[in-house]
């Protein structure tokens, strides 16, 4: 079995240092020389790192409004040549949030290869709703989020990839949150070839605090990679991120890169950060890197965890002794693992398909 | 009629400082319908005995047998054994986040009885169950033993004796941390599981209160790592009033 973890040290590259720009030509060709590519090689992203078209699929559900992506990027600007490369598209399709709405479900449905997706999600005042996000189809899908959370608002963000087989995607989702807001932004990566997520939260102003989940399952040859990002830029803000994985299969392989940046001015922050991955299988590999960088002395609390490998005994224990062999027992704990973050979906329909995927995959059926 | 031996059993737990012999020869013989009361003080090694009757993977048995009718138990594992008939309720049971009690019971019973048990007479038994023990429906879409009161886990482990019926059970303390109406309710639910199966029942506790609802046949005292005396009910009366000193030296 196959275990990486890194203690929280210091970061390969400064997580704040890292260039930000519209501009494709500011970027390098991807590598795996880079920090942020070092797990992933290009061959794996289906051509998102060559040119995009806009995306041709359908988007279902929920009601958009179509426009240039001019007035964009005041909550995040890319931070990768494919990020830019979708920005230069010029095309993001807007979201608009306002009180008493609550749940809006879009399916994002792909067929195609090579597609570039913008989305600007504006959450009002006072408002409190919850978007879901449910990816699926197949090609190859390159999407730029931005969520804005205004002051006093309430958002919580779901990100579904439940893709086919063959299917790419990256996105990177951009948060800041407002006065006082509250934001919440789960993730549950499943389906797909390749899936690198990078979710970013900074805030515009104190008192607001974002919770960060997610769960992701890899099996077969499948690379599934998040890298959340908590710039604590401003005081008295809290930040929770827990992520939770399970691999099974000599080549299934998940990153978690965990960034929390606490900036000088980020007095009075509270944050903590976790990874845990369970292994089914020996070979599979968990590569997990928390990293906290602090510039402020005057915190309230931060920590980070991460572990890879190994499940309690105590719980395979108490299920064998009801009779439920170690296997079966293995695969009922990671299925309530993982249940933990999809039953905070609020959807019994997508729970449902999501839980009934995990067990075909736990089954060997998928 | 079934028979469960135990026979001069040494089991050994890993310590920093190496191999430390908790049990040191135990022996003890249990028969269908029959109980058994086990006394003895902190550490004696009550929960040793238990938890390697199981299988728990932390006890090395270093020593001597245990047979479920002339079959060495020793050589299965802890599922194999709960599908030979064995139960343990445990003194700490086991939280298991995000899997509900409801799909724990139907796959434990699933295990145990080698296929389904039929949907509706399953529902109607799990809730009659829970109604006996006085369980709040809730429970059953509630992750297993999550945020369980002391005597909530408890009665949840007296709740999957009832519905697993096996032939053994091995109770660890099942009354400690349990209210006056609660420890009626739990025991009353061991002797329905006792009548139902003929079950034999090895209690271990520390207070006599319990053996006033299930009445021991026999009683152990279990003192460093051995049985030290065994005799009837009125043992556990004499042990009430006089305490363990007169067994350590
Ligand atoms: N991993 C371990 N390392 C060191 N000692 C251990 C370990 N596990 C168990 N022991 C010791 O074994 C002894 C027996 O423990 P056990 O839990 O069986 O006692 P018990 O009779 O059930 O006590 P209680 O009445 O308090 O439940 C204790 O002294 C305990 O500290
Ligand atoms: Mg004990």
């Amino acid at each position: 079995m196959e275990q990486h973890s890194h203690g929280a040290g210091i970061p390969l590259q400064v997580r704040s240092e890292r260039s930000r720009s519209v501009n494709p030509s500011d970027f390098p060709a991807i590598s795996i020389r880079d920090e942020q590519w070092r797990y992933l090689p290009a061959e794996r992203l289906d051509g998102l790192d060559r040119e995009l078209t806009f995306f041709s699929g359908s988007l279902e559900g929920l009601s958009l409004k179509e426009t240039t992506n001019e007035s964009c990027g005041n909550i995040g600007l890319p931070e990768d040549l494919i990020a830019s490369q979708v920005w230069a598209l010029g095309q993001v399709k807007l979201i608009e949030l306002f009180n008493g709405q609550e749940t809006g479900l879009l399916t994002i449905s792909n067929n195609a290869s090579k597609q570039g997706l913008q989305f600007l999600i504006k959450n009002e005042k006072f408002a409190k709703n919850t978007v879901i996000l449910n990816h699926v189809g197949s090609g190859s899908l390159a999407e730029v989020i931005e969520i804005d959370v205004a002051d006093e608002s309430d958002l919580t963000v779901i990100s579904i990839q439940n893709l086919d087989d063959d299917a790419v995607i990256t996105s990177s989702q951009f948060a800041k949150l407002g006065r006082n807001s509250r934001f919440k932004h789960i993730v549950v990566s499943i389906g797909g070839k390749t899936i690198r997520l990078v979710p970013t939260v900074t805030f515009a102003g104190e008192g607001a605090s974002v919770e960060m989940l997610g769960a992701y399952f890899a099996n077969g040859d499948q690379h599934i990679e998040h890298r959340p990002f908590v710039d604590h830029n401003t005081a008295n803000c809290s930040s929770n991120v827990a992520y939770k994985g399970a691999l099974q299969g000599a080549k299934a392989h998940t990153v978690w890169v965990g960034d929390v940046l606490i900036r000088q001015a980020a007095e009075g922050t509270k944050t903590y950060e976790l990874n845990r991955n369970l292994l089914l299988t020996d070979g599979a590999r968990a590569d997990s890197v928390p990293n906290l960088e602090i510039e402020t002395g005057q915190i309230e609390g931060a920590g980070h965890a991460s572990a890879s490998g190994r499940f309690d005994d105590e719980q395979l224990f108490y299920l064998q002794a009801r009779g439920i062999p170690e296997l079966e027992a293995k695969r009922l704990v990671v299925k309530g693992f993982l249940n933990e973050v999809i039953s905070q979906i609020g959807s019994p329909e997508l729970e449902n398909e999501l839980n009934a995927l995990i067990e075909a995959k736990l089954e060997g059926k998928k | 009629m079934a028979i469960l031996e135990i026979k001069n059993l040494h089991v050994s737990v890993d310590t920093e400082a190496g191999s430390k012999e908790i049990l040191r020869g135990v022996d003890l013989t249990i028969r269908s319908g029959e109980t058994h009361a086990i006394m003895g003080p902190n550490g004696s090694g009550k929960s040793t005995l238990a938890y390697s009757i199981a299988g728990h993977p932390k006890y090395q048995v270093t020593q001597g047998e245990i047979l479920l009718d002339g079959e060495n138990v020793l050589e299965m594992s802890p599922d194999e054994r709960a599908r030979a008939g064995l139960f343990l309720a445990m003194q700490y049971p086991v939280e298991i986040p995000g899997i509900s009690v409801s799909n724990f019971l139907r796959t434990a019973k699933t295990a145990i009885a080698g296929e389904a048990p039929a949907l509706r007479p399953w529902i109607k038994e799990v809730k009659e169950a829970m109604t006996n023990l006085k369980m709040d429906s809730a429970f059953s879409e509630r992750s297993v033993n999550e945020g369980f009161s002391g005597g909530e886990k408890k009665r949840h482990e007296i709740l999957q004796l009832e519905l697993l019926k096996p032939n053994f059970a091995v109770l660890d303390e099942t009354d400690s941390g349990l209210d006056v109406d609660a420890l009626k309710i739990v025991s009353e639910g061991v002797n329905r599981a006792q009548v139902a199966n003929d079950m034999g029942v090895l209690l271990i506790t520390h207070y006599t209160r319990i053996l006033k609802y299930i009445k021991p046949d026999f009683v152990h005292v279990f003192v460093a790592g051995k049985v030290a005396e065994e005799g009837g009910p009125e043992l556990a009366e004499r042990l009430e009033a006089e305490g363990y000193d007169r067994y350590l030296d």
